[in-house]
C-alpha cells in the first residue's frame, strides 16, 4: 500500500471524483439526448451505437495510462486505470442490454441467432465474454487471491477484447469506414507501445524535453503500484 | 393511368377517412392557415421560414402536388411523422450519417433539371422537370418503405408511375432492363467529394418491375415538392423492394439489354442483389430480415413478403428462385 500526505491524499480524492464526473458525463448526456428527442427519429439505434462507441472509446483511454505514465511519468494516471477499465466494461454492458432489451426487446430466439450468425455480433460477444473475468477481478482481494503474476496474465485479455471490439464496429458499417479506421489506428499505436523494449519510450521523451520533464519522468518510476504492464 | 388493386384483406379508403375530414384537410392545408403550418413545421426541420418557403415556390408543381388525388392501393397505417421522414436518411451523396443529407443538402439547388431516356427506345427524350410530369398524372400514394438496415416507415409519395414516362420514349423490343443514375454535382453534394462509393449512384430493375404500375417516379411527399434530403426534384419509389433500389435526384434513364451495374451491388455484392424484394426468409448476411422496427415504434414487427405488396408483385416472380435472386 502507498502512504499519502495529505496534500496527496486531495489530489488522489479529486482525481477519483474527476474521473468518474468525465466517464459518467456521456451516460448522462445519452440519457438526456433520450429524453430530449435528441437521438433522432430511431432513438434505439442511436443509443445502442453510442454506448457502444463509448466503451470502446473508455477502453483505448484505458489502454492509453500505462504509455502515458511511461511516456510523461504520470503515476497519477495509471491510478485510474481500474476506475476507466470499469466504467468501459459498464457503457459495454448498457450497450449489450441496450441491444438485446430495447432493439430486439428480449426476442431470445433472434438474438440466440444473431449471435451464431452474424459475425459482428459473434465478434462483439466475444469481446464481452472476454472483459467479464477482467470486471469480477479488478478488486484487490482477487489481485491477492490470484497473485500479482497470474493476475497480469489474466488481465491481458484487455487487448484480445480491445481488438475484438475494434473489428466488431469494423464490421457492422455499411460504406464509411472512416471511424473504425481511427479507432483501429489508436489501437494499434497503443498495443504498438508494448512491443517497444522497456526504456525506450522514457528514452525517446527525455531526449526531446529538456531536464525537467525527463527528470519528473525518472523521479516517478519508484511510485509504481504493480500493474503497469 | 388509375390503379385499382384492391387488396381484399385492407379496409375500403371510405372506410378508413370520411371524405369531408379529408377535404378539410386539404382546404387546411391550401388556405392561409397552410402557411402558418408550413412555418411550423419549416421550424421543426431547422429551416428558416424563408427558405421553406423558398424551396415551395421555386417548385413550379407545388400547388399540383399540394391537390394531387389519392391513389394507388388503400393502406390503412398510421404515417410517419414528416419531421423523422426528412431528417433519417440514407442518401450518400451528402454524407453516410442518417442525419447529415438534411445537414448538408443546404447548398443543393435542384431547378432547373433535365432529365434524360435513353438507349433501346424508338423516340429518345430530353426532359426539363416540368416536361417530365403531367400535372394531371400526379397523384398521393401511401407505401411503406423498407430498409435493407430493417426499420421502415410509411410515407405519402406524390408522383405518377414509371410506365407513363418510359411508354412517351416508346421502347423497342430489345429493351429488357431499366438503368438509372443520379446527377453528380459534386459541388453541391459533399459525399460525392469522398469516395463512399463510385459516383454516379446507380440503379436498375427488370423492364416488367419498372412498367408496374406501383412502380412510381415521385416528386412529392406529404403534399410539397421533394426536400433535398428525400431526392429533390424527383426520384424513384419501388414500394416491393428495400429502400436503396428506390433511387434519387435522378438524371438519366435507360433502357437496355443486359442487368445494368448497381451502386450497392457494385460495392458489395454478397450483401446487396440486383432483385432487393423484401424478403423476411432471406436474411441480408449481418442482420436478420424478419422483423423491422416501423420507425416510432418501441417493439419490432414481423416483416412482410414484398413488404405487403405480394399480391400486386408476387407474379413477376413466380418460378424464381429468390434466395439465389436475393
Amino acid at each position: 500500500m502507498i502512504r499519502f500526505t495529505s496534500s496527496s491524499i486531495d489530489r488522489e480524492v479529486l482525481a477519483r471524483v474527476g474521473t468518474v464526473l468525465l466517464c459518467g458525463a456521456p451516460l448522462v448526456w445519452q440519457v438526456v439526448l433520450l429524453f430530449s428527442g435528441g437521438l433522432g427519429a430511431n432513438p434505439i439505434e442511436a443509443l445502442t451505437r453510442n454506448l457502444g462507441e463509448w466503451g470502446l472509446i473508455l477502453l483505448l483511454v484505458g489502454l492509453s495510462l500505462s504509455p502515458l505514465r511511461r511516456a510523461f511519468g504520470w503515476t497519477m494516471a495509471l491510478r485510474r486505470r481500474r476506475m476507466v477499465g470499469l466504467f468501459a466494461f459498464f457503457y459495454i454492458c448498457l450497450h449489450l442490454l441496450s441491444y438485446v432489451g430495447l432493439d430486439q426487446f428480449f426476442h431470445w430466439p433472434t438474438i440466440w441467432a444473431d449471435i451464431i450468425k452474424r459475425i459482428y455480433i459473434t465478434v462483439g460477444f466475444g469481446a464481452f465474454l472476454l472483459l467479464v473475468p477482467l470486471a469480477v477481478t479488478s478488486t484487490h482481494r482477487w489481485v491477492k487471491r490470484l497473485t500479482y503474476r497470474r493476475w497480469k496474465v489474466l488481465h491481458r485479455l484487455v487487448y484480445p477484447a480491445a481488438l475484438l471490439g475494434v473489428v466488431h464496429y469494423w464490421l457492422m458499417v455499411k460504406a464509411d469506414i472512416t471511424e473504425p479506421v481511427i479507432f483501429a489506428g489508436i489501437l494499434a499505436a497503443l498495443l504498438g507501445t508494448r512491443l517497444l523494449p522497456k526504456g525506450s519510450l522514457e528514452h525517446w521523451l527525455s531526449n526531446r524535453t529538456t531536464g525537467a520533464g525527463a527528470r519528473v519522468s525518472r523521479r516517478s518510476r519508484p511510485l509504481n503500484r504493480p500493474g503497469s504492464a | 393511368m388509375l390503379i385499382k388493386i384492391r387488396n381484399p384483406r385492407h379496409p375500403r379508403e371510405n372506410a378508413v377517412t370520411p371524405k369531408a375530414l379529408y377535404l378539410n384537410r386539404r382546404r387546411f392545408l391550401t388556405g392561409t392557415a397552410g402557411v402558418a403550418l408550413g412555418v411550423t413545421l419549416g421550424a421543426r426541420l431547422g429551416l428558416t421560414p424563408g427558405t421553406a418557403r423558398a424551396a415551395a415556390l421555386a417548385n413550379p408543381l407545388a400547388d399540383a402536388i399540394a391537390q394531387a388525388p389519392k391513389g394507388g392501393p388503400v393502406l390503412s397505417e398510421e404515417v410517419t411523422p414528416k419531421g423523422d421522414a426528412t431528417s433519417y436518411n440514407n442518401f450518400y451523396e451528402f454524407g453516410a450519417d442518417k442525419g447529415d443529407p438534411e445537414r448538408n443538402s443546404g447548398d443543393f439547388h435542384p431547378l432547373p433539371w433535365t432529365f434524360t431516356i435513353d438507349g433501346e427506345v424508338e423516340k429518345p427524350l430530353t426532359l426539363g422537370f416540368e416536361d417530365l410530369v403531367s400535372v394531371d398524372a400526379l397523384e398521393e400514394r401511401l407505401y411503406r418503405l423498407r430498409c435493407v438496415e430493417a426499420w421502415s416507415m410509411v410515407i405519402p409519395w406524390t408522383g405518377f408511375s414509371l410506365s407513363r414516362l418510359i411508354d412517351r420514349a416508346k421502347p423497342l423490343s430489345s429493351a429488357k432492363y431499366v438503368a438509372f443514375e443520379t446527377v453528380v454535382r459534386p459541388g453541391e453534394m459533399p459525399g460525392q467529394r469522398t469516395g463512399l462509393l463510385d459516383w454516379p449512384y446507380r440503379e436498375g430493375l427488370r423492364l416488367d418491375e419498372a412498367m408496374h404500375p406501383l412502380t412510381l417516379m415521385a416528386v412529392g411527399m406529404y403534399g410539397e415538392p421533394l426536400p433535398n434530403q428525400n431526392g429533390a426534384p424527383v426520384r424513384l419509389v419501388v414500394p416491393w423492394k428495400y429502400g436503396f433500389k428506390s433511387i434519387k435526384s435522378v438524371v438519366r434513364i435507360s433502357l437496355v439489354k443486359e442487368q445494368p451495374p448497381t451502386s450497392w451491388n457494385m460495392a458489395n455484392a454478397r450483401e446487396y442483389g440486383f432483385y432487393s424484394n423484401v424478403n423476411p426468409q432471406v436474411d441480408h448476411p449481418r442482420w436478420s430480415q424478419a422483423r423491422e422496427r416501423r420507425i416510432g415504434d418501441f417493439l419490432r414487427r414481423d416483416t412482410m413478403m414484398f413488404n405487403g405488396y405480394e399480391d400486386e408483385v408476387a407474379s413477376l416472380y413466380s418460378g424464381m428462385d429468390l434466395r439465389k435472386f436475393y
